[in-house]
């Protein structure tokens, strides 16, 4: 608190900001129900504490869920368009060869981001409860300062919110939105992220005076007492005695964090597998080597049996070359092994073993000694994934296969016989299934 | 300077920030004014808040009044914790992963998949009775801890 009242020209002193006679007017105007509505606010724990350090927390994990979402674009590789929603204009993160190391990489980083985004989903609730009161506040504004950044708290509860709901809804194939995931998901990312930014700028010394403050981390229930009034008005003018403490309250979010936690790993980790109890890829996917999961069956692809049996042929091109090979005489080329993750956009991802002909070996039998570029197209005609390009790092690491069989036995028809595209740390639906050609650039 | 301030009734970095936040956001506005679906953006990023602030809030604000006054009337304050925490736990996991719960995404999961998918109500609902059951055993636990160890004054 200051030692002197705030001077009469600070943002939270009486109306004297331009127009005066509008703000001193929405002053002195109580609509109906205002006043009830102020009373309202009992709970003694709301106050600077507990908001800055819910605020803190997001503060440290948002930034992770937003990097590694920028990071899931790059990884999608912009340089060939294929990165959604493509034509950004301006407004990108620098664009990078992604690398085919660590393999892990695309794992870590996507399933962080999933995870984590949906671990903070009681964070973001608490924070919004904590600050509720606000919204109610009357005048809503003394001055065009405050219209301003009420404003812009709109684009940053609109825009968290909107980033969880999409989020949410795709991962769980629930396309009751009607508008194209990718480029909501990527606009909203942005605006929720530069009103983030106005929002900490705004907001940080606040923050950092109530964490110097007396905290209240181990007041028990029998002590905990409302905060003295604050001037952003969160602390309850009337406030009924406690029923939880500032503990309490953390202990129950942070428990409903690892509650999500716990029910959202098995999507990432093989061996938790069937705990994701509440999501699609919680569940076994069939027994033996080709039991883990698909996410778009040969038929939904609308590939035929006739197209993947003995007719199937792979065409490779390159240096004016083209070679036509079937499967044995794929088979009958030098086979490398690789244990290697596949993960999806959508956060699950699983471990197999691969084996297949290194990409760079069929680089070589159409003469491109050092492939700058791939192109890879697939049996299937309609989806939006039928084709992909490659890097020319994810051509020459010596793990990128054309994989043609798994954990030791040929791959399912789900899985993408007669052969597929492995390569380490790719995105999962750019690792092309029933492939028909590969073109590579020197 | 001063006069900037005062009229607008903060600093004038204040001013500038807000500014940027607001091109940028107005930029993305004009770019996806042009999508065929730009109004539903439009209706689900302002719908999401206003359903935060005005369904989700206000429901889970009037069950917990229940709740309080019903442990008020009741006399047992001690148990109100125990039923708001698995009730919270049961409300998040409702939210969470109501699309599963509720099946809206089945139709294009087996679509993609080819497998038929499981209803997961019951599954949501086993989650639920344990988180309640959990509690009420600690809430067993300390009243008979209690009891038989009564309090120093």
């Amino acid at each position: 608190m200051p030692a002197r009242p705030p001077a009469p020209t600070g943002p939270d002193g009486p109306p004297s900001a331009v127009p005066a006679r509008l703000w001193r007017g929405l002053d002195r105007y109580r609509p109906p129900g205002v006043d009830a509505v102020a009373r309202a606010w009992r709970s003694p724990v709301r106050g600077p504490w507990l908001t800055s350090v819910l605020g803190a927390v997001l503060l440290v994990t948002l930034p992770l869920v937003i990097v590694t979402g920028l990071l899931d674009w790059i990884a999608y590789g912009p340089r060939f368009g294929q990165a959604f929603p493509a034509g950004v204009g301006w407004l990108h993160p620098p664009v990078f060869d992604w690398p085919t190391r660590p393999a892990w990489l695309f794992r870590v980083t996507q399933g962080l981001h999933v995870t984590l985004g949906i671990v903070l989903v009681p964070v973001v609730l608490g924070k919004l409860w904590s600050v509720v009161p606000k919204l109610f506040d009357w005048p809503p504004a003394r001055s065009i300062a405050q219209v301003l950044e009420r404003l812009s708290l709109l684009l940053l509860i609109g825009g968290i919110l909107f980033q969880i709901v999409t989020g949410l809804l795709n991962i769980q194939y629930a396309y009751l939105f009607g508008f194209d995931f990718y480029t909501a998901h990527w606009y909203g990312a942005w605006v929720f992220t530069v009103a983030l930014v106005t929002h900490v700028a705004i907001k940080l010394p606040r923050l950092v005076t109530a964490l110097r403050g007396p905290g209240f981390a181990r007041t028990p229930l029998a002590r905990t007492r409302p905060e003295p009034p604050d001037p952003d008005g969160l602390v309850a003018r009337r406030p009924r005695p406690a029923t939880m403490s500032r503990r309490g309250v953390l202990a129950v979010v942070g428990g409903g964090a690892l509650l999500l936690a716990a029910l959202t790993v098995g999507q990432s980790v093989d061996a938790l597998r069937r705990t994701a109890l509440l999501l699609p890829r919680g569940r076994r996917f069939g027994a033996g080597p080709n039991g883990f999961p698909v996410n778009r069956s040969i038929a939904a692809a609308g590939v035929t049996p006739a197209q993947t049996g003995p007719g199937w042929r792979l065409t490779v091109r390159g240096a004016g070359r083209t070679v036509t090979l079937d499967r044995g005489q794929l088979l009958a080329m030098a086979q490398h092994t690789a244990a290697l993750p596949i993960a999806c956009v959508e956060g699950w991802s699983t471990a197999q073993t691969w084996t297949g002909v290194r990409l760079r070996d069929l680089a070589a039998l159409v003469g491109v000694a050092a492939p700058g570029s791939a192109r890879v197209r697939s049996l299937e005609r309609a989806g939006l994934f039928r084709q992909a390009a490659l890097q020319g790092n994810q051509v020459t690491d010596p793990d990128a296969l054309l994989a043609l069989r798994v954990n030791g036995v040929d791959l399912s028809p789900d899985h993408g016989y007669p052969a597929r595209v492995i390569v380490p740390a790719l995105p999962g639906v750019h690792c092309t299934k029933w492939v028909e050609e590969i073109a590579f650039d020197g | 300077m001063a006069e900037l301030r005062r009229a607008y009734g903060a600093a004038p970095w204040h001013l500038l920030l807000l500014a940027g936040c607001f091109a940028v956001a107005g930029w993305i506005a004009l770019r996806l004014a042009g999508e065929p679906a730009a109004g539903r953006m439009l209706l689900w990023f302002v719908g999401a808040a206003i359903a935060h602030d005005f369904v989700l809030f206000p429901a889970y604000a009037s069950v917990d009044r229940v709740l309080r006054s019903a442990s008020r009337h009741g006399g047992n304050r001690a148990l109100l914790n125990h039923v708001r925490v698995p009730a919270l736990g049961a409300g998040l996991l409702f939210l969470v992963y109501l699309p599963g719960i509720l099946g809206l995404g089945d139709g294009t999961y087996t679509r993609a998949s080819g497998l038929a998918p499981r209803a997961r109500f019951g599954q949501w609902l086993a989650v639920s009775a344990v988180l309640f059951a959990a509690s009420a055993l600690l809430y067993g636990i300390r009243r008979l801890s209690r009891r038989a160890r009564p309090p120093v004054r």
